[in-house]
């Protein structure tokens, strides 16, 4: 990328130096902006997670703030509330993540393939749930599962079954297919992006190759868009860690969940108990486990995915 | 990059010349078929909930969820959801529309300065900045919503309109954006033609490098107003005063409540919310165009 001043010859020290400044007053605003909204709250929150509220025997005086160290982190690791929570997403995600972009890819390449009808009808299908909010997708479902408004629960008992999204063992499938129903589209967005920037002759030659549509899809079209598969996968790692609209939407309609059924549940619930230092852990602690998992993710696939 | 411009350019691929037979019909059905049966599972739920909003609460609870039953009370439901509890509804989606308006317009202006700097300027430190908000563009803002909140509190922003509006305000993939789309379609030549003119640098910004970039501008308002427009978990955290909060913490609030006694009926909640994502669908559909480029600047990253 070629830019004014080692495009052009023999800029003056002077020039440099006034351009050097122009750029750094645009910058301005962003880095204000950025360190009030990104930097300051990552390191208070670091710096918080340190302190516990000290309460005395009777708790009659107001609490004082004391440094504990990594006791904090300690407590946490050792918490089984939330160590069940980080369990739970990591399952979730596990089985989650691979049926949804299993789903998008396939849909993506069944849209690039030739010959497909009425593809804008589906892409804007297929989007649409991505332009609601999370929220609002979220509560109509919870309206869809709900015992005594559901009409999936209804149709099943027409059938003589007994089916109940919001019990205990059915609310980890009902938050997935929340997860699918709303991210897929999008994912599959990013994905068939990439395929239609394959040149159509590279298909073309394959096909005078007497590949079939198949050997096209799995020879030459993925490959290609691999690096988009792994920026999806990574995007959607990120996205399950931070698992909380759909549980705290289906609550309402579900008792038996956990208010502790994620880890930011857990984390928002220690900011409500004004336990501001292990709200500050556990968000530190989630954000470590999502860097990692999604930098062990970037590893595993090796430098060619991660290049791109 | 190339991505970015070869879909603005040309959103559809061009058709290849009908040299050969159209593949063999038995695929041609199975891939409508399939592609059918998905997209129902992706629109029913849509259309179960726009039928809802046409059904008293007693008629909800009977008869097929998918098809119209009962008397038509879509105008009853709305005019219910806009009178209710002080008709406070209307005040959340002015809420809403101040927080993703003045927060997208503010954010996109930013971004473009810093895209713009970043892709047109030479100094120290340039590519560690770049690298920085490329950073910053994989941390979920959820994940930054516990620690905005024990940041605010103690500074008294928390249960004001600053709480939601100066988060924001920043938006690094903004900037991403910006920079790449700067760097490809502001010619080097026409900022040193300003120069030579005695154009200021903020004139030529003004005048060149935002003209030049709107189309990535607007992407960038785009995705910065929906995400502002959808943000649940901030806004819930930061807002306790009913009257400041966004529809989306409102709508969850009603829904909260259960239907049980006097709390919100069902039929006012799905109505509430089919007219939340009204402006939403407008944007998507009539911009539809803007979506696709940024979606294919995320790809080639």
């Amino acid at each position: 990328m070629s830019t004014a001043a080692t495009t052009h010859s023999t800029p003056t020290t002077h020039h440099a130096r006034r351009r050097a400044r122009t750029a750094a007053a645009f910058l301005l605003p962003f880095a204000l902006l950025f360190a009030v909204a990104y930097l300051a709250p990552i390191g208070y929150t670091l710096y918080q997670s340190l302190f516990k509220m000290h309460r005395d025997g009777l708790g009659l005086s107001a609490p004082t703030k004391v440094f504990a160290g990594l006791g904090n982190y300690s407590d946490a690791l050792h918490d089984p509330v939330f160590r069940s929570s980080l369990l739970r997403v990591l399952l979730i995600g596990v089985v989650q993540v691979p049926v949804m972009l299993g789903l998008a890819l396939g849909l993506a390449l069944l849209l690039d393939a030739k010959g497909t009808l009425f593809k804008r009808f589906f892409r804007l299908a297929f989007f649409l749930p991505y332009a609601l909010p999370g929220v609002v997708g979220a509560l109509m479902w919870s309206y869809l599962v709900a015992p005594g408004l559901s009409p999936i629960t209804s149709a099943a008992h027409a059938l003589g079954l007994h089916l109940d999204l919001t019990s205990g063992p059915m609310l980890a499938p009902t938050i997935g297919n929340m997860l699918t129903w709303g991210w897929t589209g999008y994912n599959m967005l990013i994905i068939y992006s990439a395929l239609q920037a394959i040149p159509p002759e590279l298909a073309e030659a394959a096909r005078m190759d007497g590949c079939s549509a198949l050997g096209i899809a799995w020879h030459v079209k993925i490959p290609i868009v691999r690096p988009a598969l792994v920026l999806t996968t990574v995007f959607s790692i990120i996205g399950t860690a931070q698992l909380y609209n759909e549980p705290a939407v289906l609550q309402h309609v579900a008792p038996n969940l956990s208010s502790n059924y994620t880890p930011i549940f857990a984390a928002y619930n220690a900011v409500n108990d004004n336990n501001f230092g292990y709200a500050a852990t556990e968000s530190v602690i989630l954000a470590a486990l999502a860097f990692v998992l999604s930098f062990g993710f970037l590893k595993l696939v090796g430098r060619r995915g991660a290049a791109l | 990059m190339t991505t970015l411009q070869s879909t603005r350019t040309a959103p559809t691929r061009p058709a290849t010349p009908a040299r050969r037979p159209a593949p063999a019909h038995p695929s041609r059905w199975l891939t409508l078929g399939v592609l059918g049966i998905v997209s129902v599972y992706f629109l029913a739920p849509v259309w179960w909930l726009l039928v809802s909003t046409t059904k008293s609460n007693s008629a909800l609870f009977s008869g097929n969820g998918f098809w119209f039953s009962g008397r038509f009370a879509l105008l009853s439901n709305l005019h219910d959801v806009f009178t209710r509890q002080g008709a406070i509804y209307p005040r959340w989606l002015l809420n809403t529309a101040l927080y993703a308006v003045g927060g997208a317009a503010v954010s996109t202006l930013v971004s473009a300065l810093a895209g713009y700097a970043l892709a047109k300027y030479a100094f120290r430190g340039r590519e560690t900045v770049f690298n920085i908000v490329l950073a910053a563009v994989l941390v979920p803002q959820p994940l930054l919503a516990v620690p905005l909140y024990l940041l605010f509190s103690p500074v008294h922003l928390v249960n004001t309109y600053w709480g939601v509006l100066i988060p924001s305000m920043v938006s690094p993939f903004g900037v991403y954006l910006a920079r790449i789309y700067a760097a490809a379609s502001v010619p080097d030549e026409l900022i040193e033609a300003g120069r030579v003119d005695g154009a200021g640098e903020v004139r030529i910004f003004a005048t060149i490098g935002l003209r030049l970039m709107s189309p990535a501008l607007v992407t960038v308002f785009l995705f910065q107003f929906v995400g502002i427009w959808s943000n649940y978990l901030l806004p819930a955290l930061m807002l306790a005063d009913d009257k400041l909060q966004p529809v989306t913490v409102g709508l969850v609030g009603w829904q909260a409540q259960r239907g049980i006694g006097d709390a919100v009926p069902f039929s006012i909640v799905i109505t509430a919310a089919a007219v939340s994502v009204v402006p939403l669908i407008v944007m998507f559909l009539s911009l539809q165009r803007f979506w696709r480029s940024g979606l294919s600047a995320g790809s080639v990253k």
